[in-house]
């Protein structure tokens, strides 16, 4: 037991008052794969940011345990620094603020020392190059102007440059097309190449998953996880889609 | 659309954030008040009397029509009327303002014989260091006079003069400044453009001749540490054509309880094809009444460009002014302005179009936090014979809190339909999205704010020299952070 990563008891949440997340149970171990799939406002996207510490919503009653220790409450940097990821499902545009100065400061924030320019540099276009991403992007504004599929590879070359131990993935895959999916899931697989990393991928589609190993499934309706399984839940999820759950 | 529009921005237009009360900046990187003795320092008393003027006018060693140019700002002072259309000026007595303080040495062209106590004052603003870096010539004026003038040897031997106002008063170029000498800007032009022209004192004046490019910047550098005193300098700055020059010009002050008072002008002239890129970070303490005037005017083909940083000062009355005289001439105005708790800042540009085809491009971002308030005014003028003009106007604001204020006076005056002009304003606050995006990376929700600003001002420090860029960007997370 002395794995469990992240360990969610009894977590309910809201958002202006209106109940969200109704009783959350869930234990992530390091090293696994979960995903969280469910219809349009179940909850999905909420769990991923209430994990994250967004002030915007509420918890109500529960615990988040991080490698045993609590953290509801806890602010979202501190959580960031624990080595906890949310790759956003609508990345946000900050005009000024370079990509790769961006990355720079955050990776500095979370080690506490000062980052070596040369060495960043290239693991920055190496980490660019194995997403597809032109190098060019490193000196733009931080998703001012980016298409959807390259916002989406922008957070997961932040994932991998960061490095964190448990990453949350919501819906990284919509909007994309057939090659960004690709190579969105192939940077995620970089990631899991570690045996100690954890992965919570939020999604209402399925091919992300293709490639990808996954350990367990969750169905997320109305707040509630209705049913819990192995990988091959999602196949029958691709088939049957979530009516049974509904 | 529109909702995911807001959601992917990191200044929301519409959602009220709650307010973020820091205390008032730590600035003792320029608050320090410099330790002097008053046997030093020669000044005139308090107030405005012709027998002050005189008394400044000898102390100067004026020419004679110096002393009667300055009799005579002193009797357009005293009948203009104080402005009413901006921030209110009550708390400026001018009957305490002292307008003349000098330390009693001599302008010295190497920097080990300037007083130990004035350099270790510019020692901590990196004055001498910024010049052993990157510049090609520096003046560094101390309350009203300059205390330090140097200029490269390549550079003067190009024929370029860059030397104290005083001397170039009765120097070589004494028929040229006189007949350039507040032309632009007249004591007529308004009550403090009187003041200036009647108790002016240092300053700059720079000739860069024909054709000749001066590559790396001048600067000058000022400095007003004398409490409740008057700072009046005179920068002119003449372009010959074809010439090219990037003048830089900073300004700060420790804070004291009483006012202080900063009217300098600034002349420019660019004359045909000629480019000239004046860049500014004013940085005065808060008890700084900032009531400057700068203008320039450009003749056929010739290009003004401000880049203009404006932080500290109580309350600031700034508006460059450019004369797009000549045909084809162009001028851009890259602007912000942070106010504080406590500050009112009134700042913008002003544009003239006289010339066929002349351009003007402005840009600014005002931010105000802490109950600051910070007002963009401005003004474009397409005279009759400006056809074929053009003019584009973009203010965007940033409001950190809610009880902070943020106006927006855009005029605009068209005299001829052959012209075309552009407006665009926002105003917007900080979202609580894009905080909680950047502190997702680790990045504290201090910084996470800082970055959003500083992003936000970008487009004016990426147009400052990377030392001033630098100096903004602490100015805006000192801002940010508070004490």
């Amino acid at each position: 037991m002395s794995n469990i990563l992240l360990s969610i008891k009894g977590l309910s949440a809201s958002v202006d008052g209106e109940k969200i997340l109704d009783n959350i149970n869930l234990d992530i171990r390091k090293g696994e794969t979960h995903v969280l799939m469910g219809p349009n406002g179940a909850g999905k996207s909420t769990l991923g940011n209430v994990l994250m510490g967004n002030p915007v919503y509420k918890v109500e009653s529960g615990s988040i345990l991080f490698n045993g220790e609590e953290i509801v409450g806890e602010s979202t940097d501190k959580r960031a620094n624990r080595g906890m990821f949310l790759s956003f499902q609508n990345p946000l545009e900050v005009p000024g603020l370079g990509l790769d100065s961006f990355i720079r400061n955050a990776k500095r924030q979370q080690t506490g020392k000062p980052v070596k320019i040369f060495q960043f540099k290239k693991e920055l276009e190496e980490t660019m190059k194995l997403l597809n991403m032109d190098h060019s992007y490193a000196d733009r504004d931080l998703n001012v102007g980016f298409s959807g599929g390259e916002k989406k590879k922008a957070e997961i070359l932040q994932l991998l440059m960061l490095n964190p131990t448990f990453a949350i993935l919501d819906e990284t895959d919509s909007g994309l097309d057939v090659d960004a999916v690709k190579t969105v899931s192939k940077g995620v697989e970089e990631f899991q190449k570690n045996g100690d990393k954890a992965l919570l991928i939020i999604t209402h589609s399925t091919r992300i998953l293709e490639s990808l190993k996954v350990d367990h499934t969750h169905i997320l309706v109305s707040g509630h996880i209705v049913k819990s399984g192995d990988g091959s839940l999602v196949d029958e999820i691709n088939e049957h889609g979530f009516e049974s759950y509904m | 659309m529109a909702e995911e529009m807001r959601k992917d921005t990191p200044i929301d237009i519409e959602r009220d954030t709650d307010a973020i009360l820091l205390d008032d900046v730590n600035r003792d990187l320029y608050d320090f008040k410099d330790e002097e003795r008053e046997e030093d320092f020669y000044k005139v008393d308090e107030g405005l009397t012709p027998d002050i003027i005189r008394e400044i006018s000898k102390e100067k060693h004026d020419p004679d029509w110096m002393l009667e140019f300055r009799l005579k700002s002193l009797e357009l002072y005293n009948k203009i009327e104080v402005p009413d259309w901006g921030p209110p000026i009550d708390g400026l007595n001018m009957d305490r303002i002292v307008t003349y303080v000098r330390h009693k040495s001599d302008m010295k062209s190497t920097w080990e014989e300037v007083p130990e106590d004035i350099k270790n004052a510019f020692e901590k603003l990196g004055i001498p260091q910024a010049e052993r870096e990157a510049l090609a010539g520096v003046g560094a004026q101390y309350d009203s006079e300059l205390v330090y003038h140097n200029v490269r040897e390549d550079v003067k031997a190009d024929g370029v003069i860059y030397t104290d106002m005083e001397s170039a008063l009765t120097g070589e170029y004494a028929d040229m400044v006189r007949e350039h000498f507040m032309k632009l800007v007249p004591p007529t032009d308004h009550k403090f453009a009187a003041l200036h022209g009647a108790v002016w004192s240092g300053g700059s004046f720079v000739y860069v001749p024909k054709g000749v490019k001066v590559d790396i910047p001048l600067q000058s550098y000022f400095r007003l540490n004398a409490r409740g005193a008057g700072q009046f300098e005179h920068t002119l700055i003449i372009v010959d054509e074809g010439a090219d020059l990037h003048f830089i010009e900073g300004c700060s002050a420790p804070k004291y309880n009483v006012a202080n008072l900063h009217a300098g002008c600034v002349e420019l002239y660019v004359a045909k094809n000629a480019r000239l890129r004046y860049s500014t970070i004013e940085n005065w303490s808060k008890n700084m009444y900032n009531l400057n005037t700068k203008r320039a005017i450009c003749e056929e083909g010739g290009i003004i460009e401000w880049v203009s940083g404006s932080f500290g000062s109580h309350e600031s009355y700034l508006y460059p002014t450019s004369v797009l005289k000549g045909d084809n001439s162009h001028a851009e105005f890259t602007g912000v302005t942070f106010a504080g708790k406590g500050q009112n800042l009134d700042t913008g540009a002003k544009m003239i179009h006289i010339g066929k085809n002349t351009s003007s491009f402005i840009d600014t971002k005002s931010i105000c936090k802490g109950g600051g308030i910070s007002t963009y005014r401005s003004s474009v003028v397409i005279t009759k014979s400006a056809e074929g003009s053009k003019a584009s106007v973009n203010c965007g604001s940033l409001m950190l809190d809610s009880i902070s204020r943020s106006d927006t006076v855009p005029a605009i005056e068209m005299r001829t339909d052959k012209a075309d002009v552009g407006h665009e304003a926002k105003i917007g606050r900080i979202s609580d999205e894009a905080v909680f995006y950047l502190m997702s990376r680790g990045i504290s929700e201090a910084e996470a704010r800082a970055m959003i600003v500083s992003g936000f001002a970008n487009p004016v420090s990426k147009e400052l020299p990377l030392e001033y860029a630098a100096e903004m960007n602490n100015l805006i997370k000192l801002e940010m952070e508070g004490g």
